[in-house]
């Protein structure tokens, strides 16, 4: 039966039915089903998070002030990220403002985080829906220097020989039949492009960009004291300065901020000479692959971050913007306020939770979290082992969040359309620059590639905001300041009996906000809604279907038991998967389990 | 100088998936090694762990592992067969992760020379908010025990007494304040998914 959803899809849940689970754990599990009809298109798409939780249920009763530390561990990935939106949130609860410098150390970790997992998640988590490492075994080094040359001429790393020691050290690990990282792939699938020559070059900034993140992981040791789970600090940052001081613990001085300058460097290196390049070669093979779009060109969503003054969050001031679209119309960006009960809301007509009153939404800060699991009449399977599920009733851990009511997409391609279309800069010029260059239309941004290319644009674009701030980072330090943190109003005794407050931040994967209230000097109620959340959420009351769902939709499967292009697409939106997982490997360590029925 | 790296991983929110991390935490306040030993929480972090293991000559790794044995059974594995035990069974991302970044360690040529995983089968995982249970909890002081006869036999040695580092968890989320301040089951729910909350029998 075919169904049209208020967004425009149009789902038939008729053909073959395929399940990829579980597609990612870290936030939860995700598991996706689709159907696909006789050609191998995909006509019905339904993502769910098999996992419950909800941080109220941990933190209430606890201290705000510790908050952050919790919440570090909720992802396997952004650490930081979750930690920033926290103290921010406590801080705007109780009117703590923190000092420049904190502002800057704040931007300078959070636009590293960015980059490292962009880096990271392009070349060692996306890259082999794209690449074929086993193909690069294939490649002929001398062509592979000459494609390297023309790609990226200031890449030094670059010679034949270069590529032939790659070649022979990639040989080696395949051959040694160990638990590799390129054994769960399905390397003969025709879904896969790329001559040997460009496998083996993207391949080998595999192996660079492992050299590479080692690197970039430095900057939140040397501001957050540690890694890879940093500290943090409501009212500014732990790390004193002390540029006099020589290696005294924890404490910023020049040795420390030259290491720092000098990663920041490598990285811009990186993004321009390899990434940026990279992502424009590989992108040109599959240029006729413009599926997955999804929501893309109808709803994005971004929070905005990265303010340029302390404590200065409206939307002129933030380096990464802020704003909504709906409705596909480019022309409108709408501004957003997380503390208009209006705005945000989620839904959980088709959760497994209850607010009691069918089709209500409620703002996080009166989020309630009261599981209710129960499987549709239409499920198949039991209630401990699910084969099919029921996307008709109740079918996700996940809730879904909308923004006045519409599914949004979030994350680096939502924050490059908005950015593009309030006429930021730097964002314009970085999109108009790559389609011009690529021979493309601005529609072709509206696609799993768009997401992918999205985000090594942003990383670029990070990595001079990531200049700049600590440029001025050191300016203020010359000039005599040295405040990182403001400790007025540390002690609980000069807290409102009761306070309600909100932290924003654009995590790598999306907007991200945390929603807490503190009563009495302690967390009443803590409501964390995340990227994923976003992405994953399921349908709504009205039928409007998520972001991941959207974007499997109408794709071409090439062979639907080898789900290629779906992990494409989901692996676009980077959902919180903690390494290079690949589907299933042999010997049974089942990691994404593919049913086909 | 040869080094030594002590990691605990696992996710701490989750019972006895914290096993690993609360492992590390009491080696730290019992057992003082010099600075050739690193003693970090791992979490459940992947490549951000990479840079350790390029600096380790031997590694004693602390987790939780499904072996299939009863609950609150310890046992050790050594050398190669650490990342096949680590992926044996699916029982947490975190593992997948780590035995990839062994795996790239290898690829990089950076593995440690000598792997030690100390792992204890979990009696509860899926409890969201829930500390170590008491079985697991009781098999620290024996895993310690084989870490530090482990790495004695490879030349380093611990003394009596408490390393100072600043690598461990955050002392909001130690092992006792986690567990004493958690939430009572009136006040947040702890009830989900049967696939993971079975009811009782």
């Amino acid at each position: 039966m075919v169904v049209q959803t208020p967004n425009g899809f149009n789902l038939d849940n008729s053909g073959q039915r395929i399940v990829v689970d579980p597609v990612t754990r870290i936030e939860g599990h995700m598991r996706c089903e689709v159907n696909v009809d006789e050609e191998g298109y995909i006509r019905n798409a339904v993502s769910t998070g098999t996992m419950w939780r909800g941080l109220e249920v941990i933190l209430k009763g606890r201290d705000p002030r510790d908050a952050w530390a919790f919440t570090e561990r909720i992802c396997g990935v952004c650490t930081g990220t979750h930690a920033l939106t926290s103290v921010r949130a406590v801080e705007d609860a109780l009117g703590i403002t923190i000092p420049d410098n904190a502002n800057s150390i704040r931007n300078i970790m959070q636009l590293n985080l960015e980059i490292h997992d962009h880096i990271v998640h392009f070349y060692h988590l996306h890259a082999l829906d794209w690449v074929n490492p086993i193909n690069a075994l294939r490649a002929d080094p001398k062509a592979t220097s000459e494609l390297q040359q023309a790609v990226s001429p200031s890449h030094p790393m670059s010679s034949p020989g270069y590529f032939r020691d790659v070649q022979n050290r990639l040989k080696k690990f395949v051959e040694s039949g160990q638990l590799g990282l390129f054994k769960n792939g399905y390397w003969d699938n025709p879904a896969y492009l790329l001559p040997p020559e460009a496998d083996l070059m993207a391949t080998t900034h595999y192996l660079e960009a492992l050299d590479l993140q080692k690197e970039i992981v430095k900057v939140h040791t040397i501001f957050g004291g540690k890694n890879p789970h940093p500290n943090w600090l409501v009212g500014g940052v732990p790390c004193p300065i002390n540029v006099d001081g020589v290696g005294g613990v924890g404490a910023i001085n020049m040795e420390r901020l030259n290491m720092v300058s000098s990663i920041i460097d490598r990285c811009h290196e990186f993004n321009t000479n390899v990434y940026l390049p990279d992502v424009k070669a590989i992108g040109g093979f599959y240029k006729n692959w413009l599926y997955g779009g999804g929501l893309s060109s109808k709803a994005c969503l971004a929070y905005g971050d990265i303010p340029e003054h302390a404590n200065d969050f409206s939307p002129e001031q933030l380096h990464l913007p802020r704003g909504a679209i709906i409705n596909g119309d480019l022309s409108t960006v709408h501004d957003v306020d997380p503390r208009d009960p209006e705005q945000v809301q989620e839904f959980v007509d088709h959760s497994w939770y209850t607010y009691g009153t069918p089709g209500k939404g409620l703002h996080p800060w009166d989020g309630v979290t009261e599981p209710n699991y129960e499987l549709g009449p239409n499920a198949k399977g039991t209630r401990t082992n699910i084969e099919e599920l029921d996307e008709a009733a109740k079918y996700s851990w996940i809730k879904a969040p909308r923004w006045r009511g519409n599914a949004m997409e979030v994350g680096p391609l939502a924050r490059y359309i908005v950015g593009y279309a309030k006429g930021h800069e730097e964002i314009k010029d970085q999109v108009d620059r790559l389609l011009r260059d690529m021979n493309l239309p601005l529609e072709a941004v509206f696609s799993t590639l768009g997401r992918t290319a999205a985000r090594a644009l942003e990383s670029e674009y990070c990595g001079r905001l990531q200049r700049h701030f600590f440029d001025k980072l050191v300016t203020n330090i010359k000039n005599g300041d040295s405040a990182t943190a403001n400790v007025e109003k540390w002690d609980p005794s000069t807290w409102p009996k009761e306070a309600k407050g909100v932290g924003m931040t654009e995590a790598p994967r999306g907007a991200l906000g945390h929603w807490i209230r503190i009563k009495d000097g302690r967390i009443e109620n803590y409501q964390c809604v995340v990227p994923t959340t976003w992405n994953g959420s399921p349908r709504d009351t009205a039928g409007n279907i998520g972001a991941f769902e959207a974007s499997l939709m109408n794709t071409k499967m090439e062979r639907p038991e080898e789900p290629v292009e779906i992990l494409r697409t989901l692996h676009s939106f980077d959902p919180c998967l903690a390494c290079s997982t690949h589907v299933m490997s042999p010997d049974g360590d089942e990691l994404t389990q593919v049913k086909v029925r | 100088m040869a080094r030594a790296l002590i990691l605990g991983i696992g996710n701490v929110l989750w019972a006895d998936e914290g096993f690993g991390v609360r492992c590390v935490e009491h080696l730290a306040e019992q057992m003082a090694f010099g600075p050739e030993v690193t003693l970090l929480d791992g979490g459940t972090q992947g490549l951000y762990l990479l840079p350790f293991l390029e600096e380790a000559d031997v590694m004693v790794v602390f987790d939780a592992v499904d072996y299939g044995l009863e609950p609150g059974t310890m046992k050790t594995v050594e050398g190669d067969e650490v990342p096949s035990f680590l992926g044996a069974k699916k029982m947490s991302l975190h593992q997948t992760g780590f035995q990839d970044v062994i795996s790239t360690a290898e690829l990089m040529g950076y593995k440690p020379a000598e792997l030690l995983l100390i792992g204890v089968q979990p009696v509860e995982l899926e409890d969201y908010g829930g500390g170590l249970r008491p079985i697991v909890a009781a098999q620290i002081p024996a895993a310690l025990q084989i870490a530090r006869d482990w790495l004695a036999a490879r030349g380093f040695h611990a003394t009596d007494g408490r390393t100072e580092t600043n690598d461990l968890a955050d002392a909001a989320i130690r092992q006792d304040a986690y567990e004493a301040g958690r939430p009572s089951e009136d006040a947040a729910c702890r009830t989900g998914d049967d696939r993971f909350f079975p009811e009782e029998a």
